[in-house]
């Protein structure tokens, strides 16, 4: 961590860092006093409310939900990283033809919301005789609107392997194909790991769109649980944590990637995630 | 093409809304981002975890399941507010650890030299960060910034799962009254596409004058 904005501290930084956290200690144990009080004056808190918890039914519905949840994202990640690496392709070529459409499905994409795209594939597809089973109503939008992000990591990582190689590989006689296949791409799939990792968080995420397509994923069995126990704050409380310790580990794994990546000499990049 | 504008009104109701939304949420998300940026770049290390904290959790979860946690969960124990507000509220905390990222990168990204002058000039942290650090480092993030606005207003969108009556629960009630899917949801993805295209816009034209020459 730098200390760009702070030097060792002296006798009178340390007192004020410690008064900063007195403070800080104490807003947060005030926080946390008035959401147990808020609890507790509205009988949240009550044993048996939070008992259903403890209990392995409960649990085993919710992991069901999680593994349909997981099901989704991994049949989703597929299908857009597949599309994605043939855009970034696609954007990349010589031909304009191809270039052209490619650029403009990446483009577009990116600026619609994959909530209006699953409303199209729930409520438009079917107008025109394609009902696709549930599973398919949440994992074809997500798809979709994935393969664009997907596409713009591909294509920076190509990018980003110094033009030499895929001259090299040329020089000895590989075709284009060849050489994008044995020299480029290798390199690049190795820079990209990080941030194709957090990008599947990121559709991880999408996935509780499930909730809009009665699809049973994680959120969509929280809800049903929900109704059928009156446990709402309980329930979804439970359901959020179970998405942050699965999503977190995932981070994690980027992370650790990332440091690794960068310790083999690859490049020092700044990952800023845009909001999903 | 006439279900789109027979429903005119309709559409343009949503879109002030998402619009409002759009606002009042990036403006919250600035100003939490700032927040957390100044406690996770500062001395204190209790703040620090605190802020830390904050943006892995936020980051980590849907945004969807905040906003049914914070829509269905806060009322059962006492704290009810307005529909829009509530999500209002829920997508500037998720997107105020987004634009706290791109400020801390942003902010790791200056000099050193910067923040030492700054101290030996005798600024203060809050000075320094003031004077010195953010407006360098705000210039630096001005696209990040700019994508995480255009998925801000992409994201306001889950409020339609939620309940608030924006864009895409507009084009959803339109479709089901005219039940012509392709002009109707097509409108209302040009419609993001251009607020979109305004966004990139802005922040291209805010990138260039910005732009220090180094």
């Amino acid at each position: 961590m730098s200390n760009l904005l702070f030097d060792e501290p002296g006798p009178r930084a340390r007192r004020r860092i410690r008064l900063a956290t007195v403070a800080g200690v104490l807003v947060l144990l005030a926080l946390l006093a008035l959401a147990v009080r808020q609890f507790a004056a509205n009988g949240q808190l009550a044993a048996e409310r939070w008992q259903p918890y403890a209990t392995w039914p409960m649990w085993r519905y919710l992991l069901g939900g999680l593994w349909s949840t997981a099901l989704a994202a991994v049949v989703s990640a597929t299908l857009a990283m597949a599309a994605g690496l043939a855009l970034a392709l696609g954007r990349l070529s010589r031909r304009r033809a191809v270039r052209l459409p490619s650029a403009a499905y990446v483009e577009a994409v990116r600026t619609i919301p994959a909530l209006l795209l699953v409303y199209l594939v729930l409520f438009a597809l079917p107008r025109y005789g394609l009902d696709l089973p549930l599973f398919w109503k949440l994992v074809v939008p997500l798809a979709v609107s994935n393969a664009a992000a997907f596409a713009e990591i591909f294509r920076a990582g190509i990018m980003s392997v110094e033009r030499g190689q895929g001259e090299a590989a040329l020089a000895l006689g590989l075709t284009q194909g060849q050489s994008m296949r044995l020299v480029v791409l290798p390199q690049a799939a190795r820079r990209v790991l990080p941030s194709i990792v957090s990008q599947s968080v990121g559709l991880l995420k999408d996935t509780s769109l499930g909730f809009v397509v009665s699809y049973a994923e994680l959120l969509y069995s929280g809800k049903v649980l929900a109704n059928y126990n009156g446990l709402l704050i309980q329930t979804y409380i439970v359901v959020a944590l179970v998405y942050l310790v699965v999503n977190a580990s995932l981070s994690a794994l980027a992370r650790s990637l990332d440091r690794s990546v960068a310790g083999r000499g690859g490049p020092r990049r700044r990952i800023i995630r845009v909001p999903r | 093409m006439s279900a789109l504008l027979d429903h005119l009104p309709e559409f343009w109701q949503g879109l002030v809304v998402t619009l409002q939304m759009t606002a009042a949420s990036f403006v919250g998300a600035a100003a939490v981002g700032l927040v957390i940026v100044a406690m996770r770049v500062g001395p204190v290390p209790v703040l620090r975890a605190v802020a830390t904290v904050y943006v892995e959790t936020l980051q980590n979860l849907p945004l969807l399941v905040l906003l049914v946690l914070a829509v269905f969960g806060l009322p059962e124990i006492g704290l009810k507010a307005g529909l829009t507000t509530t999500a209002i509220v829920v997508i500037a905390l998720y997107e105020g650890a987004y634009i706290a990222e791109a400020l801390r990168s942003g902010v790791n990204a200056i000099s050193a030299g910067q923040g030492e002058a700054a101290r030996a000039l005798g600024l203060t942290f809050g000075q320094s960060l003031r004077h010195v650090v953010l407006p360098q480092a705000l210039r630096t993030v001005v696209q990040p910034i700019g994508n995480i606005f255009i998925a801000l207003t992409m994201n306001t969108s889950l409020a339609a799962a939620v309940g608030v009556v924006e864009l895409t629960a507009a084009a959803n009630r339109v479709n089901l009254l005219e039940a012509q899917p392709i002009p109707i949801f097509v409108g209302a993805g040009l419609a993001y596409a251009a607020v979109a295209a305004c966004a990139g816009f802005v922040t291209g034209r805010l990138e260039r004058r910005l732009a220090v020459a180094r």
